[in-house]
């Protein structure tokens, strides 16, 4: 009786063991639907997902640039939309407000044996997603034209206009430079980089009230409008669709762009093989005499619903960890720096692994961050444009912050 | 007609116009006095692939009882209309005590979101508006004098404008005065100044989305002229040619006054558009350089953070907006009514 105790027991860990990578796909009941953000890697995650899902469940997918302005909506509905959010740090913070996805740690402990530790988003000592993927922005340069200059290349903010300045001074380019600058919320977040790098805190502690306008606010607005002396004077509508195709028609020689969009530009499709070859991803750059890199670090998870089946909870589960299966790792090697065991970083990975590496701070997951970052992109254009001073911008949006956090509720 | 006929005809619009028209604004109007509920925060640990950290997160369950106890938000009365990103009182104050001349003032005045937005709609408005009426009506006089078989095809590429989807047109647009578009480039060289950018100058920015709307809106005018051009009676075009009034003369006393219904048809239209601007400043990326209202109630429900309030409150506005704008023509309007009557 013991011994086929024994047996028994054996067996259903050896089938649980080898369920947790294999047995649990396909999934047979449930519904699984997946609002995603609209790129390569999340598109492989999702498609892995996909081919989870068996006769006898439901899968749907929603690939939006908007995914952003409908989770909430989509979400709080019952039964939800949809039943998983693919969300980075600062969208899943509007869920987590209104309680809108759930906590995952019976799930993890039973079907998420491959998931790795430093995977587990822990929010209160909860599981509230899984996350699989890093992304920064970090410099890449043109090494051709650094080395035509006799540069070498840069390690902090100060350097690069150094080396812009020698571009330009030898007439190669009038504009070297380019960021993520277009007035909406790309223009935020090199707001907010560039604070973080120049070690700033955002909010005085433990409260919701802002405290940028000091010495390294003023420092900030001053840095970003040095560099766009270097930059195209549109640069106030340049997103990554606009600086991408700069740099592969060759018109810059350093820009600041995301780590996922390195691997679509050292590809061989829309660019001159000079182009190709000559770009490096230069890591995170320094400012102001700083250690911590000008760059936030952000992952990239999924997250479940609340207001869904459980049984639909668990097949969405089942799915999504099979979606970031080591298979999809490889065979999507170099579509993201993932988290995964299964990843070689390749050269379109190097940039992000030198940001982390560098101790850059992941993008602050606090309720109130997304009004402050809308704060930054409101005012900034007129510092920017040189029509006010530094000062009075600082104070225009510590204002308009305030505003918007009183409407919300996150201020008295 | 009597009053139960006209009850009788009229009911479905009536009952169309409150379900689609007066209760959306009511309801928005409700929005716009309040406010989300004091948030719940508490301190929490959390952790991600790089670190943990001890934040300030929102309590779900506290927020979530005091939403069930009034799901309309916290009532804030005017509180919304007053703030700094509206009629921003307190902020006005403070600027007209600290500024030195009137110049200051503006200055100042010009730096809160609000007033910088309702500058660049009443200018738009008023730029836009007379250049439509002026361009739809020399339009539709010349095209009224064209030879019978050319008339068609040049009515359908004048109406094409207005048929290109606002977004498109101004998308084209945009891309035509990019530094390396055909407009933008050709500037450059009649200007020979390598630097020009439409997109990067602020004035130049403004002038772009006005011709842009002067482009789009001129084929609504002409074609609501050319109709009205069709019913002049010739017998009084040709009195007065036997008068001797010239071509201009006869436009001047003959035509314009015969349309004055018309030409304030297309005034209210107009005003009622130009007011709501904001396709093109979508389309050509021009948020750092003008803003409209609508831009700022689009801006307020974007992203993940949506001010429902602010929205509401900037949306009821802007319907108090056109009502100042058209209050003139529609007194106009009912006097003449009145006149007519008698």
């Amino acid at each position: 009786m013991k011994i086929i105790k024994q047996f028994a027991t054996a067996f259903a860990l050896l089938s649980l063991s080898a369920g947790t990578a294999l047995a649990a796909c396909p999934v047979t009941k449930g519904k699984v639907s997946i609002l995603a953000n609209d790129f390569p890697a999340l598109h492989a995650v999702v498609d892995n997902a996909e081919a989870c899902v068996g006769e006898g469940a439901t899968f749907s997918k929603n690939h939006s640039t908007k995914h952003n302005e409908i989770q909430v909506a989509a979400l709080t509905a019952n039964p939800a939309e949809y039943t998983a959010k693919i969300v980075a740090n600062s969208s899943i913070v509007p869920l987590l407000n209104a309680g809108l996805i759930r906590p995952l740690d019976d799930l993890v402990a039973k079907h998420g044996s491959s998931l790795k530790p430093n995977q587990l988003i822990r929010i209160d000592g909860k599981i509230m997603a899984i996350a699989f993927m890093a992304n920064a922005q970090h410099l890449i340069v043109r090494q051709d034209i650094l080395d035509k200059v006799g540069a070498k290349t840069p390690t902090s903010y100060e350097e690069v206009l150094e080396v812009a300045e020698k571009i330009r001074a030898a007439g190669i380019m009038q504009h070297p430079f380019a960021m993520l600058t277009k007035s909406d919320w790309n223009l935020g977040e090199e707001a907010v980089n560039m604070y973080l790098g120049h070690g700033g805190e955002f909010f005085k502690p433990g409260t919701a009230e802002v405290s940028i306008n000091n010495e390294k606010g003023l420092a900030t607005l001053n840095m970003l409008k040095s560099l766009m002396q270097y930059s195209n004077p549109d640069f106030l509508t340049y997103n990554t669709g606009a600086v991408a195709p700069l740099w592969e028609s060759g018109e810059l020689a350093m820009a600041v762009m995301w780590g996922s969009s390195v691997g679509g530009l050292i590809d061989n499709e829309g660019s001159t093989p000079e182009v190709v070859a000559a770009t490096k991803p230069a890591g995170a750059m320094t400012v102001g005499g700083g250690s911590k890199p000008a760059s936030s670090l952000w992952w990239d998870g999924f997250t479940i619903a609340t207001n869904i089946s459980d049984e639909d909870a668990e097949a969405t589960f089942i799915a999504l960890v099979n979606g970031i299966s080591d298979e999809m790792v490889k065979a999507n090697n170099d579509k993201a720096v993932w988290l995964m065991d299964a990843y070689k970083p390749g050269l379109a990975a190097e940039g992000v692994s030198k940001v982390a590496a560098a101790g850059a701070e992941p993008y602050p997951m606090l309720p109130y961050m997304g009004l402050l970052h809308t704060a930054f992109f409101q005012e900034l254009p007129d510092f920017l444009q040189g029509n006010e001073s530094a000062e009075q911008t600082l104070a225009d949006i510590e204002a308009a912050y305030t505003a918007a956090a009183k409407e919300q509720g996150f201020l008295k | 007609m009597p009053h139960g006929t006209f009850a009788r005809f009229i009911w479905p619009s009536f009952l169309a116009m409150i379900l689609f028209i007066a209760l959306p604004i009511a309801s928005v109007a409700i929005q716009s006095f309040f406010v989300e509920h004091e948030q719940v925060m508490r301190e929490v640990e959390n952790c991600g692939p790089f670190k943990c950290t001890k934040v300030l997160q929102v309590d779900t369950e506290a927020s979530r009882a005091l939403k069930e106890e009034a799901p309309l938000g916290k009532f804030n009365g005017l509180g919304t209309y007053t703030n700094r990103g509206h009629l921003a009182f307190s902020e006005l104050g403070e600027i007209w005590a600290s500024s030195a001349s009137f110049a200051d003032f503006i200055v100042g005045l010009y730096n809160l979101p609000f007033y910088k937005a309702l500058f660049f709609t009443v200018t738009y408005t008023f730029v836009v508006t007379p250049f439509v009426l002026i361009f739809g009506l020399l339009i539709a006089l010349g095209v009224n004098r064209l030879p019978g078989i050319t008339r068609g095809p040049t009515i359908f590429a004048s109406l094409l404008p207005m048929i290109v989807t606002p977004l498109i047109g101004g998308l084209i647009l945009f891309w035509m005065v990019d530094a390396d578009g055909i407009l933008g480039a050709t500037l450059q060289i009649i200007f020979d100044d390598p630097d020009l950018s439409l997109k990067a100058s602020a004035p130049l920015t403004w002038i772009m989305l006005i011709v842009y709307g002067i482009w789009h809106s001129t084929p609504f005018a002409f074609v609501v002229f050319y109709a009205g051009l069709q019913t002049v009676p010739q017998d009084t075009i040709e009195a007065a040619k036997i008068d001797g009034a010239s071509r201009f003369q006869q436009v001047r006393y003959v035509v314009v006054p015969y349309m004055t219904p018309l030409l304030v048809f297309v005034v209210l239209m107009q005003l009622m558009d130009n007011f709501r601007v904001l396709e093109p400043i979508v389309a050509f990326s021009a948020e750092a350089k003008a803003r409209s209202l609508s831009w700022i109630i689009m801006n307020d429900l974007m992203g993940q953070d949506k001010l429902f309030g602010s929205a509401a409150a900037t949306s009821m506005m802007t319907i108090i907006g056109v009502g100042i704008l058209l209050t003139p023509v529609l007194i106009k309007t009912w006097r003449d009514f009145n006149r007519k009557v008698v």
